[in-house]
């Protein structure tokens, strides 16, 4: 292994622009003549619009412009779309209603735009849209999804009947039922997987400039994948022709699914620069973002686990309303149907699964991916199950997990997936060891004597990503190929730009994705710069969300990378006068087998420029290949998270006093940037268990809409984390990895609200596990072992 | 529009600003110094902490007018043009302390500080309890202790960090 090749915890080649402020994000760029745009944004959740009134706006120092939902419309810019398709079990197609990006008529969440200020300063713009009178006719509304399809529930679209975007379902009913009536042990649970907000800390921003001179747009903005953002604003939206849009996503400051999207604020924006034929800025502030960036997970669940008198799974029943909020998203309705119901399995050899899904609107923020995206609801589902089955039938949670592992691959599910490789005993058994789980007696023993309960939690969870092979998702409604691209361009003195259709908001791609290059070509780490995140510089490519980058995203540089040494070979071979098979291409040197010829790397490089050893009929000048990697599979990462709690008997307070993590992400490239994705995913799965909850009250009024009252996990929640890892490589692709991501985030829930039902003896624990929750399940359950004595 | 002057980073700036200009503001706009970033609008987030007369500061809380004659020490000013890294710096590259990097200025400035305030031998719960007012939604804080408590000790041995003047 070579200090900078595939395997080595290089340091980071972005951070020396972030620790010493010279990062470039969305919000820094600035362009001449640049205005300030500001939404005004509905206060109801469900109102009619009467009408707007913006002549004393207009009138305001500074304003440029006003617009409004009339005026979009006049202009024929289109509405955004949800690109998944997914039928009902009926066979009909979801219901998907229009999501203009300024609401013409109707608002159908607190939040949802109304018009926009355009004026020269930010202040001026905020001062204006105080001054924008909308007289609105509020309506009755709904944001709790278990109400939505209530005969008395109000009807937020037309075109869906019951609020029921669709009903969907996955898996042999019949067979699941028939699988139930001989079982001998049912574990039936209700679970609530609480709604989160995202918030990356650099909020959402947009800044669009049109030059009249080529009818060209450019809009920078935070997004995930920025060629996706230049499809859907312009094959869709209408905005512009694609070849006349160009989207610059810059560094982006964090994602975790919620910049993925493409915004109503970006197509305004772009709308707006052409209209007043001056650069528009947006920049969301963190109030702005927890009402109007896609929300995650709210999901209502009943689920059973059907098992037989030895503990082993028979069948698992499911049954799903999963909140998409007041519009569909872009990939919204994927999230909770093939994100979700695909892995029911969860680790374990089940012979049947049966699961249905009902989306239904509300009148809240659209929900969409967030990190993990529709698989944490499926591993908690999975885990809390398995943990409370165990718990009845009396056997040790790790010993029932161990009966129903599937040993033997590939695996067909009942639920769509071929798993390809795992080895999930090794990752539990590693994960019991560096929990030292065999202490654990003595240390709730002496935990009690300070009267705190000690409890344990597992999770052993699986995922899928390196999303995924174009024809498979083609074939479940997709409305785009998952494959990615990659160029690689070697410069005539050697030095490499590899163009990736990845892009990076905080998992460090310039570094491992240089990596696999200094590995493969031998070259210095510092002679290779990744480029992304530039639809005028990379082409058409995916982006980055599911933990593909390294799957799909490098599978595709080691694709074209290929292709340049096939092709440097043979401008070697007309430099040192040999056969072409005879040469060979070792740490950075071309030699002719045999002899004691060679050339080196920057040598043949050159000569691919300046030509002079060959004819251009014999070979192209040049050195550049492209290509595009479509996945055979999904990849399967999986693996053991093991929580430790500690919580006081008095308050219910919880402390994490220990989380081990033993994950199988097949192939490591760069040790120490995956510990880091562990790290955070782990964070925010701590923080979905304990402290975080988007909170509507009965009329959709966001409760939480701030950092002050939605309860972020800082660095004295969370403890220092051991982490660990098995491996066995993804047979799906050449580098054999499986991808990082999500894991953390995945695996976690399940293992903190397992460890503190552990410990206070009642399962009856929602999250987020807050000091009074917890409490309250404590005296449940010392009501429950009272009233039994 | 009243006029305001200090010093920043070691030099002497002035502008004319609206009465209601933060020093966030006045940072980003009108220095055009965006290392120091804005992440919400309560004073919750520390992405925009900064050092005024050598405390750190959240500089979304002070009006830029409020500021005259103060001594202003952003990221950009830790370490001199081409000279080596503030040891804090060095830390959280070398423990990874930093992923999107958007948290990540004002994680370093409040760094600095606690180490004024705590001294150099900083235990993880301390770290911990101190980087209350600094939220960062990538690291899982794991790497940004232990990054504190490598650059508490750098700073100890001679890495002399460039502070502003109290």
């Amino acid at each position: 292994m070579s200090a900078t090749g595939i395997g080595a915890a290089v340091r980071r080649k972005e951070d020396l622009r972030f620790i010493t402020g010279k990062g470039q994000y969305t919000d820094d760029v600035v362009r001449p003549g640049e205005t300030r745009a500001v939404f005004v944004r509905s206060p109801h959740a469900r109102a009619k619009i009467r009408s707007i009134d913006a002549s004393e706006a207009k009138k305001m120092p500074g304003v440029v412009a006003v617009l409004t939902g009339a005026e979009l419309a006049n202009d024929k810019i289109g509405n955004l779309i949800c690109g998944w398709m997914i039928h009902s079990k009926d066979g009909s197609p979801m219901k998907m209603a229009p999501h203009p990006a300024i609401a013409a008529g109707t608002v159908n969440h607190v939040g949802d735009a109304v018009a926009v200020v355009i004026a020269e300063t930010k202040g001026q713009a905020r001062d204006a849209a105080d001054k924008v009178k909308v007289d609105y006719e509020p309506l009755p509304a709904v944001a709790d999804p278990a109400k939505a399809q209530a005969k008395d529930a109000p009807q937020i679209h037309d075109v869906a009947s019951n609020n029921t975007i669709y009903q969907w379902h996955l898996g042999d009913a019949k067979a699941t039922e028939a699988a139930f009536a001989s079982a001998r042990h049912v574990t039936r649970l209700d679970i609530v997987n609480n709604r989160l907000v995202p918030n990356a800390i650099e909020p959402r921003a947009a800044l669009a400039e049109y030059d009249a001179g080529t009818d060209q747009l450019t809009l920078w903005n935070t997004s995930q994948n920025p060629h996706v953002a230049r499809l859907v604003i312009a094959a869709f939206v209408g905005m512009a022709p694609e070849h006349k849009l160009r989207v610059i996503a810059p560094d982006v400051g964090g994602g975790f699914g919620s910049k993925i999207f493409i915004y109503p604020e970006e197509v305004v924006c772009l709308w707006a620069a052409r209209k007043v034929g001056r650069p528009v800025k947006w920049t969301a502030e963190r109030s702005e973002s927890f009402l109007t960036d896609a929300h995650g997970r709210d999901h209502v669940t009943h689920a059973e686990l059907a098992l037989d008198g030895e503990g082993k799974i028979l069948a698992l029943r499911v049954k799903t309303i999963a909140n998409l909020g007041a519009y569909m998203s872009t990939f919204s309705s994927s999230i909770p149907t093939y994100l979700y119901g695909t892995l029911l399995s969860g680790q374990y050899n089940i012979p049947q699964i049966y699961c249905e899904v009902d989306a239904v609107y509300t009148n809240t923020v659209p929900v969409d991916a967030y990190r993990g995206a529709g698989r944490p609801e499926a591993t908690f589902v999975v885990e809390r199950l398995v943990e409370v089955a165990a718990r009845e039938i009396g056997i040790e949670p790790p010993e029932l997990r161990k009966r129903n592992f599937i040993k033997s691959f590939p695996h067909q599910t009942p639920v769509i997936m071929l798993y390809d490789a795992g080895d999930y005993q090794a990752s539990l058994k590693k994960a019991m060891e560096l929990a030292d789980v065999k202490s654990f007696g003595k240390r709730k023993r002496d935990a009690a004597r300070h009267g705190k309960l000690r409890g344990l939690g597992y999770s052993t969870y699986i995922e899928a990503c390196g999303i995924a092979p174009s024809q498979a998702v083609g074939s479940l409604g997709a409305g785009v190929g998952l494959w990615e691209s990659a160029e690689v361009r070697v410069n005539p003195t050697g030095s490499v730009e590899v163009l990736t259709g990845s892009h990076a908001h905080g998992q460090g791609h310039e570094t491992t994705f240089a990596q696999l290059v200094s590995e493969r070509l031998g070259i210095p780490f510092e002679n290779i710069s990744i480029v992304h995140g530039d639809t005028d510089k990379v082409q058409f490519g995916m982006g980055t969300y599911g933990s593909r980058s390294g799957a799909v995203g490098m599978s595709a540089i080691v694709k074209a990378l290929d292709k340049i040494e096939a092709k440097a070979k043979k401008v070697a071979a007309h430099m040192m006068e040999a056969a072409e098979g005879d040469i060979e291409f070792k740490d950075g040197k071309f030699t002719v087998a045999g002899t004691d010829k060679s050339a080196a790397w920057s040598d043949v490089a050159l000569n691919a420029y300046i030509a002079h050893k060959f004819s251009g009929q014999e070979l192209e000048p040049g050195l550049k290949e492209t290509s595009f990697y479509d996945p055979t599979n999904f990849t399967f990462p999986a693996g053991c998270h093991i929580c430790e709690v500690e919580v006081d008997a008095d308050t219910g307070n919880t402390e994490i006093v220990n989380w081990t993590a033993v994950d199988d992400f097949g192939t490591v490239i760069n040790p120490m940037i995956v510990e880091g994705q562990v790290h955070g995913g782990i964070a925010q799965g701590v923080g979905q268990a304990l402290l975080e909850s988007a909170v509507y009250d009965k009329d959709g009024q966001l409760v939480s809409g701030s950092f002050m009252d939605y309860s972020m996990p800082r660095a004295h929640n969370l403890p220092s984390f051991t982490v660990g890892l098995t491996e066995t490589k993804s047979p799906s692709n050449p580098l054999g990895i499986k991808g990082c991501g999500e894991a953390g985030a995945i695996a976690a829930p399940a293992a903190v609200i397992n460890a503190i039902t552990d410990a206070v003896g009642s399962e009856q624990v929602t999250m987020p596990a807050t000091a009074g929750t917890v409490w309250a399940a404590l005296q449940r359950a010392n009501a429950t072992r009272q009233a039994a004595e | 529009m009243p006029a305001v002057s200090m010093t920043v980073n070691g030099k002497a700036v002035s502008g004319n600003v609206e009465e209601r200009t933060l020093l966030v503001q006045f940072l980003r706009e009108h220095l055009r110094l965006t290392g120091t970033h804005v992440g919400c609008d309560t004073s919750q987030c520390g992405a925009c902490v900064v050092h005024v007369d050598g405390k750190s500061v959240k500089s979304c809380t002070l009006l830029a007018l409020a500021l005259e004659g103060a001594n202003v020490l952003t990221i950009e000013g830790l370490a001199e043009p081409n000279g080596p890294l503030h040891p804090m710096q060095e830390a959280f590259r070398q423990n990874h302390g930093l992923q999107c990097g958007y948290c990540t200025p004002g994680m370093i400035m409040s760094a600095i500080d606690i180490v004024r305030r705590k001294g150099h031998d900083l235990d993880e719960h301390t770290i911990r309890e101190e980087l209350d007012g600094n939220i960062c939604r990538c690291t899982g804080y794991h790497n940004i202790v232990k990054s504190i408590a490598a650059g508490a000790k750098a700073m100890a041995q001679g890495g002399a960090p460039r502070q502003a003047a109290e």
